[in-house]
């Protein structure tokens, strides 16, 4: 059964420096709150996993808590380049990290087959692509019936999945809405799950097949209103798009990045 | 009666006019969105738009700046997991056209978003792969809009990213349940569609006003014109109209909504 905690003692009783991360959410439902509160608790050497690392891999790996990134689109979306991702893979700063990239149907794919138990997920991919000759994790098989070759992946199997919804009932119940990425699938792919969520309520309100994860797949629950802003909850506040561009200057240079995480982060703690 | 219009302007247009009311179409963020969008509100009201994020179906009264925008959401058929769109919508066989921009493509339309220069020593990092590795070879065609320079049309990518035709054109032949790739890349400056032998692009068409040195002066190797070269027609006062008032809304909403 899922534990309510506050997400001070989510991030520090559940994420521990050298684990697997995945934090999900596909543009929508980024949990910033949960990424800002691993930053500053300085977690460090960290495996991130994530589609779209987004701004708030951005900001984890500027702020030194990344040793390695697996992933299929770096960029800040309709804006341009990830500056702070960017720095790290071309100067090492803060650190170096290393880069394991995948296409989104093979990570779709992995994740998925994390959450069905198996140890691999195939696919019809990454033909004629240079990615399989970067990535020693992209092996092709045949399949057995048809002869057709076929791309494999190991399975996303994290120490720990972060991910942020609408809203828990009081038996830890989700409901995630809208676009609903790959949570689900991350959630059940992982050995244990951190969910923030904009409020607790008495009846979540969802239809026969709505997204809902129940409370006893859920490691913790943790409220964190705003906690995807600037990204966005679906019902609640809208993606805060002039922000994604703001965020391009200040990712770009490295002192006005480290005055916006003292400002934004270290000096703006959670309860 | 000559209306003045952009060579984003004529780009736009052109790449929306390739799409059409029947289509089941991929779309990728950026300049494809805007032709797909541009499409819809035009001559293909029913086209079906697809984007990555989950949404099936969708017409959004502004353009997503994020392939995920709430908007694509709100106003989709429905929205279905990422795992979802991919295994069954795309590679189930359902996509007719993926449409995708690019940061580099080459004379076989091979597609570069990962790097510049070597990958372990980048001069530049890229995004990545995103969708586009799989939407080029599980949709059953591929069409292509990107701005013509010497700096994006070069002659072999640094890195493949998504196949066109690969290396030396042949990279489809002989491939089992795999699209028949780019059918045609719109540029600013004129319409490419592959060679029927030996899938090199070649110039199909050129936009009004644009000459064949310009193109050559643009392109990174030694760019061939069809025989019956054509000028592209210049875009309509409606849907120029179109264009701008989609621009319009959408710098309003992105601006601080």
């Amino acid at each position: 059964m899922a534990e309510f905690l506050s997400l001070r003692d989510a991030v520090k009783n559940h994420i521990q420096d050298g684990d697997t991360v995945a934090m999900e959410g596909f543009t929508h439902l980024i949990p910033f709150a949960a990424g800002h509160e691993i930053i500053r608790q300085e977690k460090r050497d960290l495996t991130l996993i994530r589609m779209t690392p987004d701004l708030i891999y951005d900001q984890m790996i500027g702020a030194g808590c990344v040793k390695k990134l697996i992933f299929s689109w770096g960029g800040n979306p309709g804006v341009g380049s990830l500056h702070r991702m960017r720095d790290a893979v071309q100067k090492g700063w803060p650190r170096s990290i290393e880069l394991i990239e995948h296409s989104h149907a093979a990570m779709a794919n992995a994740y998925e087959a994390g959450a069905a138990g198996l140890p691999l997920a195939v696919l019809r991919g990454y033909i004629g692509s240079d990615l399989p000759k970067v990535n020693e994790q992209i092996k092709f098989i045949e399949c057995p019936f048809t002869g057709e070759r076929l791309a494999a992946v190991p399975s996303v199997r994290p120490d720990v999945t972060v991910i942020h919804a609408q809203r828990a009932d009081r038996k830890g119940n989700v409901l995630v809405e809208g676009i609903v990425g790959v949570q689900k699938e991350a959630v059940l792919a992982a050995k244990r799950s951190i969910v923030t969520v904009e409020e607790i309520v008495d009846d979540l309100g969802a239809s026969v097949n709505a997204c809902v994860i129940p409370g006893w797949a859920i490691t913790a629950i943790a409220v964190a209103e705003k906690g995807a802003a600037p990204s966005y909850a679906l019902g609640y506040y809208e993606r805060d798009n002039a922000f994604y561009k703001e965020w391009d200057a200040i990712a770009r240079d490295r002192e006005a990045f480290q005055a916006w995480l003292k400002d934004n982060v270290f000096e703006n703690g959670a309860a | 009666m000559t209306i003045e219009f952009t060579s984003s302007e004529m780009m736009s247009v052109t790449a929306a006019r390739a799409l059409n009311n029947d289509m089941t179409c991929f779309v990728g963020i950026g300049l494809p969105s805007e032709a797909a969008n541009l499409a819809r509100l035009t001559h293909a009201p029913d086209i079906t738009l697809i984007y990555e994020s989950g949404t099936l179906q969708t017409k959004p009264d502004v353009l997503p700046l994020s392939i995920g925008d709430g908007e694509l959401c709100a106003s989709a058929l429905t929205t279905v997991s990422v795992p979802e769109m991919f295994r069954y919508w795309l590679q189930g066989g359902h996509i007719s056209v993926g449409f995708l921009g690019t940061a580099q493509i080459d004379r076989y339309a091979n597609l570069n978003t990962t790097l510049i220069g070597d990958y372990r020593d980048p001069q530049v990092r890229l995004p990545g792969g995103g969708g586009a590795p799989e939407i080029a070879t599980n949709a059953r065609e591929v069409f292509i809009t990107v701005k013509h320079s010497k700096r994006t049309f070069v002659k072999d990518v640094d890195f493949i990213t998504t196949v066109g035709f690969g290396r030396a054109g042949k990279a489809r032949d002989n491939v089992p349940n795999i699209g028949r790739g780019p059918s045609v890349v719109i540029t600013d400056l004129c319409i490419l569609k592959p060679d029927e032998q030996s899938k090199e692009l070649v110039v199909t068409s050129l936009h009004p006003g644009v000459t064949r040195e310009q193109v050559i002066e643009a392109t990174g190797w030694e760019i061939r014109f069809a025989e019956s070269l054509e000028t592209t027609p210049a875009p309509t006062e409606q849907e120029l109209t179109v264009l701008r008032e989609l621009k319009a809304r959408t710098a309003a909403h992105h601006a601080g909504n």
